[in-house]
C-alpha cells in the first residue's frame, strides 16, 4: 500500500508567451523526503517553485499536495493547505522587528485570521511560537531589531524562519544559501537540517557540497525537464546528468 | 440621421482629444512607472500659454510655441523634483505630482484669475467646417462652411434642418491623427524612438548600453507633457479655458487609462474613443427611464411618476458615465480592455 | 538573553500620555475661551478622527486614497437626515449617538465600494478611489432630494429633551461631545494597531507578496482595513454634521479628499500621532492661514511638495528623529545647520510671498492703488525695483538653502550612522 505522496507534479508545462520554460515535469515526493533540485542556469528551477507555490499558474499539467490538486490556486490558498516557501531574493518585512516578522508568520496557522478584537500581546500561542522560532534560527538576541537592519546572513535566517514558523509540512527553499560565504553556508545548512526535521523538503541549490550533504534525493532539471531523479550516488553516476551538468564532479569527491 | 453623424464626429473628436492626453500619460507611466497626477495641469498650462501667446505673437506661432513651453515646464519639473523622489517609490512620485497639480492650479489662478478667459479660435477655424443640410424635399446634402441662407425656406411646407460641424472639432481630429502618426513614426522609425521603446521596458539594460537614461526619462516626460500642452491649446479654444478645466478633464483621463488597461497605448486609444463618443451622445439625449417606460406602455403610479431617479434623463447622468464605466470594468474585467494581466 | 524594554514600563508611559491627553481635552475650553478657539477646537477633534481614519489606509496599509471624503461625507449626510428625522419624531435616538449613524453609513459605503476598490493595489487603487470619489460627487449633483442640491441639507441639533441640561445648543457642549468621540476613537484606532489585523496590515504595506505566502489573502486584509477606516470617517462626518448643522456637496468632494491626504501626510503617516498633528494643522490652515493670505493654498502646495521630497515622514517623523538626536546628545552639532536652513527658508519665503502678494494684488485690486501692505511692508506693484528685490530674495534664498542643505546633510548622515551603530550593537531600537 503506497501512502499519498506529499507532492506530485504531473506533466507540468509552463510557457511565457512563446517561450517554454517547463516542458513536461513529472515528480513525486514522498512525505519526509529531502529533495534537492539542481540544474544549469535557466533550467527553470525558480519557475518550478513559483508554479508549485502558486505564484504562477501552470499552462497545463497538475500539481497535487497531499493528494489534493493545487495548481491554479492562489498562494495563500496553497499555503493554508500546508506548503510554504522561501525566496532566493530575501523577502521579509523590513520595517517590522525580528519578533514581529515571525509572529506575523504564525498568525494564520494558529487561527487568528483577521482578528481586530484581541491584542497581539495577549496571544500566548503566537508569542510563544514566535519566540521558539526566534531561538531556533538563533536570532533571539536581535529580537527587537528591525529586519532591514540585520546582516545579510541574519536576514536569510529570518527568511527561513518566516517560511517554517507557520508549521507547513512541505517546505520549498529557493537557494537558501545564495550569497553566503563558505563558513556561513556550513552553519546555515546545519540550521536548515535542524529546523526541517520531519518535514518534506525541496530545495534549489547550486552548491554541490550542500546538495550531497543535505538531500536524500536529487532531481536534475535541464531545459524544463527532469532528466534524473534518484539518490545522490545514482545521480552522480548517471551518464545523462554527467553529460548535461555535473561533468567534473565524476572524478572529484 | 444628421444628428447621429454629427454627434459621432463630435464624439470622435472629443475622444481623440482624450487620447492626446491619455497617450502622454500612458507613455510616462509605461516608462517611468509614474502616474502623472498633474497631467491635466499641463493640459491647462498649454491652454493658458496658448491664450497669452496668441494674443502676443498670433495664433499659429502660439500653437507651436505653447506646447514647447509646456514640455519645457515638464522637463524642468522632472529633472528638479520628480527625479529626487524616484528612489522613494511610486507613492512618493504620485504624491509629488499631486502636489504639483495643486500648485499649478493656484499659480494659474494667481496669474490669470479665477474666471474663464476668452480664448477664441483664429478666423480660419471659426464657424463650421461643413454643414449637413437635410432638405425635406431635396434630401441630404453637404455644404462646406456655413450654410447661411440655405437653411431658411420661404415655403412653410418645406422643412430644412442644418447641422453644422465645427471647424475647431475638425482641427482636433486632424491634429490628433497627425500627432498619432508622428508619434508612431518617431517611436518605430527613428533611432531615438527605438531607444525610447527599449527604455520603456528595460531601462537598466538601456543604461548599461551607454545611453543616458535619466535624460531619456526627462525627454519622455517632456514629450508627454508637451502633448498635453498641445491638447490644451486646442481644447482651450474649442471648449473653455478656465481653472476648472484641469479637474474636469483630469479625472476622465485617469478613468480612460484604467478602463483601457494601465500601460496600454492601444487600450487608451480604444477607451478614449469609447468614452468620448458615449459621453457626447449621452449629453444630447434627453430620454429618461420614465419616458422609456411610458413608450413601452407601462402604467405607473402617480408616485412613481414623480420619482426623481426615474425622471433623470440620460443627459443628466452623462457626467457620471465614465465613472460607471470604471466600476463596471473593475468588476468584470479588472485588467482593463486591453491591459496585460498582472504577472 | 538580554532583557528587551519591559512591557510594563512602556505601558505605564503610554498610559500617562493618554491620561495627559484626556486632561488636555477636558481643560482646553477653560484655557482657550474665545468663540473662535471653541469653534477651532471642535473642528480639530473632527479633523483628528478623519485623518486618523485616513491613515489606516495611507500610513498603516500603504494605500493612497484620493477619495476618502466619500465616506466621511456620506456619514455627514446620513447623520443630518437622521437629525431631521429626530426633529420630526420619526426616529428616537439621543443626539449624542447620531455620529454612530454616520459611522454606520461610512462603513456601509465602504463595504459596498471597498470591495471593488481593494481588488487592486498601488497606483491603480489610487486611480479607482479617484474615480469613485468623482462618481459620488457627480451623483450628489443629480440626486437633489438626498443631497439637497446647491443649498445642501440643514438641520437643528437642539432637538428632543435636554438630558441633564445638555441640549447641544452651546458650542461648548458640542465641543465636549466631539472630545469624547475623539478620545474614544483615538483609543480604538490605537488599539487596532496592536491587533493581528493591524499588524498584518503593516506587513501588507511592507511586502504584500510575502503576506500571501504566509497564508493571508491580501485583498481581504485591505478590504477589512478599508471598512474600519470608512466607519471612523463616517463618525467624523457625523460629528461635522452636528457641529455645522448643515451639509453641502463639498463634503464628498475631491477638495476635501485632497485635504485629508495633504494634511495626514504633512502631519506624518509613519507615526500614530502624525495624523493627530495633521488634523490640528488642517484646521489651523483652513481657519487661520486662509485669513492671512489669499495664496494660502499655493503656500500649502509648496510646503507639501517640499515635505514629500525632503521629509516624507512628515512633521511627526521630524519631531521623533530630532527627539532621538536630542536624547543621544548630538543635537548641538546640528544646531548651526538648522539655523542656516531656517534663515535661508525665511529668505525664500520673504521673496516668494512678496512676489505672490503683488501678483494677487495686481489681479484682484488693480482698480485701487498699486500699493499694498504685506507683513508691515508697503509694496508697490508699479515699482519695478520691488519686483527685482522680491525675485532676488527668492533666488538668493534658494541658492543659500541648497548650499546649507548640502552642508547639513553631511553632518546629518554622520550623526545618523553613529546612532545606527550604537543601536545595533547590544542596545535595542
Amino acid at each position: 500500500m503506497s501512502q499519498t505522496p506529499s507532492l506530485s507534479l504531473k506533466n507540468l508545462h509552463k510557457q511565457f508567451g512563446k517561450t517554454q520554460i517547463i516542458r513536461g515535469v513529472d515528480l513525486t515526493v514522498q512525505a519526509g523526503e529531502r529533495v534537492a533540485i539542481i540544474g544549469p542556469n535557466g533550467a527553470g528551477k525558480s519557475t518550478l517553485f513559483n508554479l508549485i507555490s502558486g505564484r504562477f499558474a501552470p499552462t497545463s499539467g497538475e500539481i497535487h499536495l497531499h493528494g489534493q490538486r493545487i495548481d491554479g490556486l492562489k498562494p495563500f490558498e496553497i499555503n493554508r493547505q500546508g506548503l510554504s516557501r522561501s525566496f532566493q531574493i530575501t523577502n521579509i518585512f523590513p520595517k517590522l522587528s525580528v519578533f514581529e516578522n515571525l509572529r506575523c508568520s504564525v498568525l494564520w496557522s494558529l487561527g487568528h485570521r483577521y482578528s481586530f478584537w484581541t491584542f497581539l500581546s495577549r496571544l500566548k500561542d503566537a508569542n510563544e511560537l514566535a519566540a521558539t522560532w526566534m531561538e531556533r534560527i538563533q536570532l533571539a538576541h536581535k529580537r527587537d531589531v528591525l529586519a532591514m537592519n540585520l546582516t545579510y546572513a541574519e536576514q536569510r535566517a529570518l527568511e527561513i524562519g518566516i517560511t517554517m514558523a507557520g508549521g507547513a509540512d512541505v517546505v520549498l527553499l529557493d537557494e537558501p544559501t545564495a550569497g553566503m560565504s563558505k563558513s556561513e553556508t556550513e552553519r546555515f545548512i546545519a540550521l536548515i537540517k535542524t529546523v526541517t526535521q520531519g518535514k518534506t523538503l525541496l530545495t534549489v541549490e547550486h552548491d554541490m557540497g550542500v546538495v550531497f550533504g543535505l538531500a536524500d534525493k536529487i532531481a536534475v532539471l535541464v531545459y524544463g525537464e527532469v532528466i534524473a531523479f534518484d539518490t545522490p550516488d545514482q545521480v552522480r553516476a548517471n551518464a545523462r546528468v554527467q553529460e548535461a551538468y555535473l561533468g567534473s564532479l565524476s572524478e572529484g569527491h | 440621421m444628421e444628428f447621429f453623424f454629427i454627434s459621432m464626429l463630435n464624439g470622435l473628436s472629443y475622444g481623440l482629444l482624450l487620447f492626446m492626453l491619455s497617450s502622454g500619460l500612458t507613455l510616462i507611466f509605461s516608462m517611468m512607472g509614474v502616474l502623472n497626477f498633474a497631467h491635466a495641469s499641463f493640459y491647462m498650462l498649454g491652454a493658458y500659454f496658448g491664450y497669452t501667446l496668441s494674443g502676443a505673437i498670433g495664433f499659429w506661432p502660439a500653437l507651436v510655441l505653447a506646447p514647447i513651453l509646456t514640455g519645457a515646464a515638464g522637463a524642468l519639473f522632472e529633472s528638479q523634483v520628480l527625479r529626487r523622489v524616484h528612489k522613494m517609490g511610486h507613492v512618493s512620485e504620485l504624491l509629488v505630482t499631486f502636489g504639483l497639480s495643486y500648485i499649478v492650479l493656484e499659480v494659474v489662478q494667481l496669474v490669470w484669475g479665477r474666471v474663464a478667459v476668452d480664448f477664441t479660435p483664429p478666423a480660419l477655424l471659426q464657424g463650421p467646417l461643413f454643414t449637413l443640410i437635410n432638405h425635406s424635399t431635396q434630401g441630404l446634402s453637404l455644404v462646406s462652411g456655413a450654410a447661411g441662407a440655405a437653411c431658411q425656406s420661404a415655403d412653410a411646407a418645406v422643412r430644412i434642418i442644418c447641422s453644422p460641424f465645427p471647424a475647431t472639432r475638425g482641427f482636433i481630429m486632424v491634429t490628433a491623427i497627425g500627432m498619432m502618426v508622428s508619434l508612431w513614426w518617431v517611436l518605430t522609425r527613428t533611432r531615438a524612438g527605438l531607444i525610447i521603446q527599449a527604455a520603456l521596458t528595460h531601462p537598466e539594460t538601456v543604461e548599461t548600453l551607454g545611453h543616458n537614461v535619466p535624460r531619456i526619462f526627462m525627454l519622455v516626460f517632456a514629450m508627454g507633457t508637451g502633448l498635453a500642452g498641445l491638447a490644451g491649446v486646442i481644447g482651450g479654444f474649442t471648449f473653455i479655458t478656465e481653472p476648472a478645466m484641469a479637474a474636469t478633464v483630469g479625472s476622465v483621463i485617469f478613468v480612460v487609462v484604467v478602463v483601457g488597461g494601465m500601460g496600454s497605448l492601444s487600450g487608451a486609444f480604444l477607451a478614449s474613443l469609447l468614452i468620448g463618443v458615449i459621453q457626447t451622445f449621452a449629453v444630447a439625449v434627453d430620454y429618461s427611464i420614465l419616458q422609456l417606460l411610458a413608450d413601452i406602455g407601462v402604467k405607473l403610479s402617480a408616485n412613481a411618476q414623480h420619482n426623481t431617479m426615474l425622471q433623470l434623463s440620460v443627459s443628466q447622468i452623462a457626467p457620471v458615465l465614465p465613472y460607471l464605466f470604471l466600476v463596471l470594468i473593475l468588476i468584470f474585467r479588472p485588467r482593463g480592455l486591453l491591459g496585460k494581466r498582472d504577472a | 538573553m538580554p532583557e528587551h524594554s519591559t512591557p510594563s514600563s512602556f505601558a505605564r508611559s503610554t498610559n500617562l500620555v493618554w491620561a495627559l491627553f484626556a486632561v488636555l481635552l477636558v481643560l482646553a475650553p477653560w484655557v482657550f475661551t474665545s468663540n473662535l478657539s471653541m469653534t477651532m477646537m471642535s473642528q480639530m477633534g473632527i479633523a483628528i478622527i478623519a485623518c486618523l481614519s485616513y491613515n489606516i489606509l495611507l500610513g498603516q496599509g500603504g494605500m493612497l486614497s484620493f477619495g476618502h471624503a466619500v465616506y466621511s461625507g456620506m456619514g455627514s449626510y446620513f447623520t443630518i437626515h437622521a437629525l431631521n428625522m429626530l426633529g420630526q419624531g420619526t426616529l428616537h435616538l439621543p443626539v449624542s449617538l447620531l455620529p454612530l449613524v454616520g459611522g454606520l453609513a461610512g462603513m456601509g459605503f465602504a463595504v459596498l465600494l471597498g470591495y471593488v476598490t481593494t481588488r487592486k493595489s498601488g497606483t491603480t487603487f489610487s486611480m479607482i478611489t479617484l474615480g469613485m470619489a468623482e462618481l459620488v460627487f457627480a451623483m450628489s449633483l443629480m440626486f437633489s432630494e438626498f443631497f439637497g442640491g446647491e443649498a445642501g441639507v440643514s438641520g437643528n441639533r437642539v432637538v428632543g429633551d435636554a438630558f441633564m441640561g445638555i441640549n447641544f445648543g452651546p458650542q461648548r457642549q458640542v465641543y465636549y461631545l466631539i472630545a469624547v468621540y475623539t478620545f474614544i476613537s483615538m483609543g480604538l484606532l490605537y488599539a487596532l494597531t496592536q491587533t493581528p489585523l493591524g499588524r498584518i496590515l503593516n506587513a501588507v504595506r511592507d511586502n504584500p507578496e510575502r503576506v500571501e505566502f504566509i497564508g493571508y489573502n491580501t485583498q481581504q486584509v485591505r478590504y477589512r482595513a478599508f471598512i474600519i477606516a470608512g466607519f471612523f470617517a463616517g463618525i467624523a462626518g457625523g460629528l461635522g454634521a452636528l457641529n455645522f448643522e448643515i451639509v453641502t456637496a463639498e463634503v464628498v468632494g475631491p477638495a476635501r479628499s485632497g485635504a485629508y491626504l495633504l494634511f495626514t501626510f504633512l502631519g506624518g503617516a509613519t507615526f500614530f500621532f502624525g495624523p493627530v498633528l495633521g488634523g490640528i494643522l488642517m484646521v489651523l490652515a483652513f481657519v487661520l492661514l486662509s485669513e492671512l493670505t489669499k495664496a494660502w493654498l499655493l503656500y500649502l502646495g509648496l510646503i507639501f511638495l517640499f515635505m514629500v521630497v525632503y521629509a516624507p515622514g512628515g512633521f511627526a517623523a521630524l519631531i521623533m528623529v530630532n527627539l532621538r538626536i536630542i536624547k543621544a546628545g548630538a543635537f548641538a552639532r546640528l544646531l548651526s545647520g538648522y539655523v542656516g536652513l531656517l534663515a535661508s527658508g525665511l529668505l525664500m519665503l520673504a521673496g516668494a510671498s512678496a512676489l505672490i502678494e503683488m501678483v494677487y494684488h495686481m489681479q484682484l485690486n488693480a482698480a485701487l492703488s498699486s500699493q499694498l501692505v504685506f507683513a508691515g511692508v508697503t509694496l508697490d506693484t508699479h515699482d519695478s525695483s520691488h519686483w527685482l528685490v522680491g525675485s532676488a530674495l527668492l533666488l538668493a534664498g534658494l541658492a543659500m538653502f541648497e548650499w546649507q542643505r548640502q552642508r547639513f546633510m553631511q553632518v546629518w548622515e554622520q550623526v545618523q550612522s553613529e546612532l545606527a551603530a550604537r543601536s545595533s550593537t547590544g542596545s535595542h531600537a
